[in-house]
């Protein structure tokens, strides 16, 4: 199961014994089932996972409408919400039919045409319409507001086109650029691609160390004549070309599956990725160093790598939103580095300034790991 | 006599998780670090934006246009382009979120009566803080088109908005993220501890001696069960101190339903962390099973995004995850105060999710007897 051939010190072999080295790690990686299973089951999944399952985009959330007063003008504003696509509506006489429903989840808001609304607006007496929401999940309320705002100002477009009201002093026109459809896809699985290459750089790789270490085969390799050195970079090298592979297995998916627009080069994807393998595999390397045990290395690598890269690098939550000291920490999660980068790859194209950048935090995290690891590992021999 | 085999085993299984105070560690700290720094950083609220205007327009509307905005608690900085090219820079490189174009004739539109256009351009690389500002700037505009004379004459028959937000009155969102961390923390936990105690056994060879010892399948079922089961009640536990004393979210339902409720929840995530480690065969693959199981659960939960938004033929995988379940009960229990009956139809699932996967994992276990 370990080397294949003995290394040859006569003949000085250095390249030999390292390639001898990185084909056992080959091996290693192809008969254990479980590397498959994270290198490209789980990232399969995860994809998959970001590209139908978690959408940002609420579409066809169930609110109740009331509509109080059933009159021309009031059926009218009540059409312009069961047209939106944003909407699925069940419509009430009374608010009280739907107290239940929104405690029960059933619904997510309520909007109240009130009995007064016609007289209202026939009188100029501003008219009012009332939207309640579930505050339970702040997000959907406040895109349940914002998109009854929109069938509102919809309506009230109709009826200045139709000379019946006024036209809005000021309009403001929206256009968001690289992503007009704001398909929340586009940006999810390029982020998601991010946490991919962590599972592979880190959770795997801490995972493999670890185990080399608890069966003590980590010690015996260390007593041959190989160097720390060429130890590290033979174990590492494979697991670089892993992420890498896992990461154009994504990048497919999500091209030709889930219809991302990929509209930078090949070149800057694969320069940021390997760049990013850097501190994701230092990381792996100085967790499984420092635990030396696979129950350990496993949370660890859970908790400094797969969680941050999920929720502490602007992948789902903004880090300008953050507070200040949790933004601190935010500097040192590579993918925080990493993500805008690869959505602007795949939306905006290359932007090498910003590319440049990144990378060169990636690279200085990078060298701090594997400096860290390196210490740990000739302490333990020594 | 049972009792005495069963408390044995018990007692044997708290030891071998907290005997390593490594491990220790591993379990009391991080949690707790992961609740104080996630319930603070998972935040869809937008804040602290960067804003670029190119502003055309000589006249003062379009300079009180700029100060409305700058007076916004939502933005942070305000700075200002010269050409359409530095726009561009400020946005592809991510410096701003958003730019604002005023054109020339801004503001004799307005002095006209006629109506008058600005543009807004958001960064769809970020779609969802992207289309949250652009609300507060669609607001803010509503509110200057309301001071022009144009818009104090049609003032009248503009539709208002009156929006009320109940449960939560201002949308305080770690109200909506304590409750989540403390269901889904307990799942991260509670499987991880009991996927690794049989496959750490298996991995030494002791699980061998449990099944020649005189302990029945079920006991050993038991044994493994109950432990995990602890841990987890005692993290819970922890984590709704912390929601009511450190984050203020108020506990509006009966605490009695919540831990009624958790006893069957850890149930049935201890049943599923039994049934793969039942399945593995080293610590590495119960390890890796685990977190097959775990990353799925947490993303079709319901607690990222809501489970009406997937698709339709999605839906129904949900069924099987305990979490989706125990999130409707937290979130209700603390902000709704759900009724007897509703926590008990969430419940139900969660019995019948432990029942099978318990079963399951004993039907192994005696498999690998014979």
């Amino acid at each position: 199961m370990i080397v294949a051939r003995p290394s040859r010190k006569s003949r000085g072999g250095g390249s030999r014994r390292f390639a001898a080295l990185v084909r056992k790690e080959i091996y290693q990686i192809i008969r254990d089932p479980s590397s498959i299973l994270i290198a490209f089951v789980l990232p399969m999944i995860l994809l998959f996972l970001f590209g139908y399952g978690v959408s940002l985009d609420t579409t066809r959330t169930r609110i109740g409408l009331v509509v109080e007063d059933e009159t021309p003008l009031t059926r009218d504003l009540a059409a312009s919400f069961e047209a939106s696509r944003y909407f699925a509506v069940i419509e009430g006489r009374h608010r009280r039919d739907f107290e239940d429903d929104l405690v029960l989840g059933r619904v997510r808001g309520l909007v109240v045409i009130p009995a007064s609304f016609a007289a209202d607006l026939a009188a100029g007496r501003e008219p009012t319409v009332q939207v309640l929401v579930d505050g339970t999940d702040p997000n959907t309320a406040n895109f349940v507001l914002n998109y009854a705002q929109g069938a509102i100002a919809n309506w009230e477009r109709q009826r200045s086109n139709e000379g019946l009201a006024n036209p809005p002093a000021i309009a403001a026109e929206q256009r968001f650029w690289f992503n007009a459809e704001l398909t929340s896809r586009n940006f999810l699985v390029p982020g998601s691609i991010a946490i991919v290459m962590t599972l592979v750089g880190t959770l795997l790789t801490s995972l493999v160390v670890a185990r080399e270490w608890e069966r003590g085969t980590m010690e015996a390799m260390m007593a041959t004549p190989v160097s720390a050195a060429e130890l590290l970079a033979g174990k590492l090298l494979p697991y670089f070309i892993l992420g890498l592979t896992s990461m154009t297995l994504c990048v497919l998916i999500a091209v030709f599956l889930f219809d991302v627009p990929f509209r930078g080069s090949v070149v800057a994807l694969y320069v940021l990725s390997a760049a990013f393998l850097m501190p994701a595999l230092g990381q792996g390397l100085l967790i499984s160093a420092v635990t030396k045990n696979q129950f350990l290395a496993s949370q660890l690598a859970l908790i400094s790598g797969f969680l941050p890269a999920f929720l502490l690098s602007g992948f789902l939550f903004e880090i300008n939103s953050m507070p200040t000291v949790i933004q601190w920490i935010t500097y040192v999660v590579p993918a925080r580095y990493l993500i805008p980068s690869l959505q602007t790859v795949f939306l905006a194209g290359d932007i090498w300034p910003m590319f440049a950048q990144a990378i060169t935090v990636m690279l200085l995290i990078g060298s701090i790991f594997f400096a860290l690891a390196a210490r740990n590992t000739r302490k333990r021999i020594s | 006599m049972w009792w005495a085999r069963l408390k044995a085993l018990i007692v044997k299984e708290l030891l071998a998780v907290l005997r390593d105070p490594k491990g220790r560690t591993i379990l009391i700290g991080p949690p707790i670090i992961q609740l104080l720094v996630f319930s603070y950083a998972a935040t869809l609220e937008v804040k602290n934006v960067d804003l670029i205007v190119l502003n055309r327009d000589a006249g003062h509307w379009s300079q009180e246009l700029v100060q409305e905005i700058g007076g916004s608690p939502t933005f942070r900085r305000i700075g200002f382009a010269m050409s359409p090219g530095e726009v561009r820079q400020a946005i592809d490189a991510q410096r701003v979120l958003a730019a604002l174009e005023i054109g020339p004739g801004f503001s004799r539109d307005i002095e006209a009566g006629r109506p008058a256009k600005v543009q807004v351009i958001l960064d769809g690389r970020r779609s969802n803080a992207s289309q949250i500002v652009s609300g507060y700037l669609g607001r803010i505009v509503a509110t200057l088109a309301a001071r022009t004379p144009a818009g104090e004459r049609a003032v009248s028959d503009a539709v208002r908005v009156e929006a009320r937000n109940w449960f939560n009155p201002n949308l305080t969102y770690q109200w909506f993220m304590v409750p989540n961390l403390v269901a889904s923390i307990a799942l991260l936990i509670g499987l991880i501890v009991t996927a690794l105690s049989v496959a750490r056994e298996r991995e030494l060879g002791t699980f061998d001696q449990l099944i020649v010892s005189p302990l029945r399948t079920h006991e050993i079922l038991l044994g493994k069960l109950i432990p995990p089961m602890m841990i987890g009640l005692f993290h819970i536990t922890i984590y709704i101190l912390a929601a009511v004393f450190v984050f203020g979210v108020p506990l509006r339902g009966s605490l009695f339903l919540l831990y009624g409720s958790a006893v069957f929840y850890l149930a049935a995530v201890v049943g599923i962390g039994l049934f793969i480690s039942a399945l593995s065969m080293t610590q590495q693959q119960a390890i890796l099973g685990a977190f097959l199981f775990m990353v799925p659960a947490m993303l079709l939960s319901g607690f990222a995004t809501p489970i009406e938004n997937m698709p339709g033929w999605l839906q129904p995988v949900t069924f099987i995850n305990p979490l989706r379940y125990f999130l409707v009960i937290v979130k209700g229990v603390f902000l709704k105060d759900l009724p007897l009956a509703e926590v008990a139809r969430q419940t139900a699932p969660l019995l019948l999710i432990a029942l099978v996967t318990l079963s399951a994992a004993a039907w192994l276990f005696r498999r690998r007897l014979e």
